[in-house]
């Protein structure tokens, strides 16, 4: 009995060591892991942030064909896994004619990008469409019969607004997105998941650790933080008028 | 005259709300709609302020053609907002912009039409010291020069509606439409409201107003209309209309509102 904890003492002692010696190694592959998993993060916000926004616009629309066509894409693209999406998006080009991507690593970035974008463009034109259809008509009215255009309706008026309404579900939607970047994996975008993974087999001369892989939670972690501070500041900026 | 309606259509769907109004006042009157719910007051003051498309029936300000049914249904915006410019609302639940304190709600549209002038490049600075001076007058004459950096979520409903009567004041409309501005308020409330609506009329601004305060409309309008099913049904002097009333369903509306 004694033995046994004995044991596990001497191999947990024996793991600590092993990492504070590994770590100066896994440390900066993380970093260039995570280094890729923030530029998916930004491009993906980008593109998806103006994206969403007319995609909104076309689901609002009064012109029935294109109401009706934005909502089909927005049920297909919700409705589906977007690590389907990827896979889709990044094998199939292949599949039935010529491989636009090419085998490398730009190539499964774009891919990715694009399968991103289409994706939270999707969810975010139904937080602006919420946020739009919040403000009450009155207040567009209101500026109606002040003479303003309907352009400075929505910039002056309705755009304030309607950010301060969707603040709370576009920062739980894009800190899911941090996260979701994962998902690349799934094409081998060597994002931190893959940096991670790769010690498990072999990488940097390291063999079969699985312990880095657990370590890109803490990135996770610290940058959902960051973000968590940030809408939480903006939301009290906002809180000024009801 | 200043304004004129003549033979005013609108539904909504299978429901006819106006079915042929008609009526007409001079410059520096007040006229005050009344009628239960329902009887097409707001659809009314929502054509005439191009907030509803008519299906027929024109409007006609100083004599000539504001609007017609019958014309083109693709009139350029640009052509509805001037012609809207001439008329003021005031609605019955204030529609304040609630990101903007009292005076900047007030200062938005002169300063936003104030681009559209060909000399504001040049003049800016004074055209925007003009713009808030006026701004500042106009709320000390509706009794808000204290609350002029508030905003719309810290004033009580009482003044929230003075802010939005200073608001359609600052583009000094010809004429200013009120649909219920006192619906929205708690009783204690309606007094101050009714207090500016005096003190304009006083200053002969023309204006019209729907509302269910049958006293008010008789001390304060120059001539009232009743309005029933969509049409008008009675129309005169107050005299007239609420203590002589020769329509049977005035007399019964006016009745139960006595009775209450």
């Amino acid at each position: 009995m004694l033995n046994v904890i004995k044991r596990n003492e001497f191999e947990h002692m024996q793991l600590i060591n092993r990492i504070i010696e590994q770590f100066p190694i896994v440390f900066p592959a993380l970093n260039v892991g995570f280094l890729q998993t923030l530029k998916l993060f930004a491009i993906t916000l980008v593109g998806a942030l103006p994206l969403g926004l007319i995609i909104s616009f076309g689901s609002m629309t009064k012109f029935k064909p294109i109401s009706l066509l934005t909502k089909v894409v927005v049920w297909i693209v919700r409705g589906s896994p977007l690590m389907l999406q990827l896979m889709i998006i990044y094998y199939l080009p292949g599949l039935v004619g010529k491989n636009i991507w090419g085998g490398g690593e730009s190539g499964r970035f774009i891919a990715a990008a694009i399968a991103f974008i289409m994706n939270y463009a999707c969810y975010f034109s139904e937080i602006y469409r919420g946020g739009i259809q919040g403000v009450p008509v009155g207040q567009q009215e209101a500026g109606q019969v002040l003479g303003l255009t309907k352009t400075q309706v929505f910039f002056k008026v309705t755009l304030l607004q309607m950010v301060k309404r969707i603040v709370p579900p576009m920062s739980n939607e894009i800190i899911t997105l941090v996260k979701d970047t994962s998902l690349a994996r799934i094409i081998a975008l060597q994002e931190i998941i893959w940096a991670g993974g790769a010690f498990m087999k072999s990488s940097h001369g390291i063999q079969g650790q699985i312990w880095p892989l657990f370590f890109t939670g803490v990135y996770y972690l610290a940058f959902c933080g960051i973000l968590t501070l940030l809408f939480g500041y903006i939301e009290k900026k906002l809180s000024y008028f009801e | 005259m200043i304004l004129e309606i003549k033979d005013l259509y609108k539904s909504f769907g299978r429901t006819d709300v106006l079915k042929g109004v008609n009526f007409s006042m001079e410059e520096g009157e007040v006229l005050s709609i009344l009628g239960s719910s329902g009887s097409g007051k707001t659809t009314l003051l929502r054509c005439i302020n191009f907030l509803e498309r008519a299906d027929k029936g024109q409007i006609l300000l100083d004599g000539e053609l504001l609007f017609d049914a019958a014309e083109e249904k693709t009139a350029k915006a640009k052509e509805i907002r001037k012609k809207q410019l001439n008329f003021g609302l005031v609605f019955q639940d204030f529609n304040l912009f609630p990101q903007y304190s009292v005076i900047e709600n007030v200062m938005l549209a002169p300063k936003l039409l104030a681009k559209e002038e060909p000399d504001f490049k040049i003049n800016k600075n004074q055209i925007y010291e003009e713009i808030r001076h006026n701004a500042e007058e106009i709320l000390d004459r509706v009794g808000l020069s204290e609350k002029l950096d508030n905003y719309p979520c810290e004033l009580s409903g009482g003044q929230k509606q003075r802010v939005s009567i200073a608001r359609a004041l600052a583009l000094k409309p010809r004429i200013l439409f009120f649909d219920e501005p006192t619906s929205a308020l708690d009783p204690e409330l309606t007094g101050e409201i009714l207090k500016v609506i005096r003190s304009l009329a006083a200053q002969n601004i023309t204006m019209v107003i729907v509302t269910h305060e049958i006293d008010f409309a008789y001390s304060v309008s120059d001539k009232i209309i009743f309005m029933s099913d969509g049409v008008v049904i009675e129309s005169g002097t107050p005299d007239q209309v609420i203590n002589n009333a020769s329509n049977e369903r005035t007399k019964m509306f006016l009745q139960k509102l006595s009775e209450k």
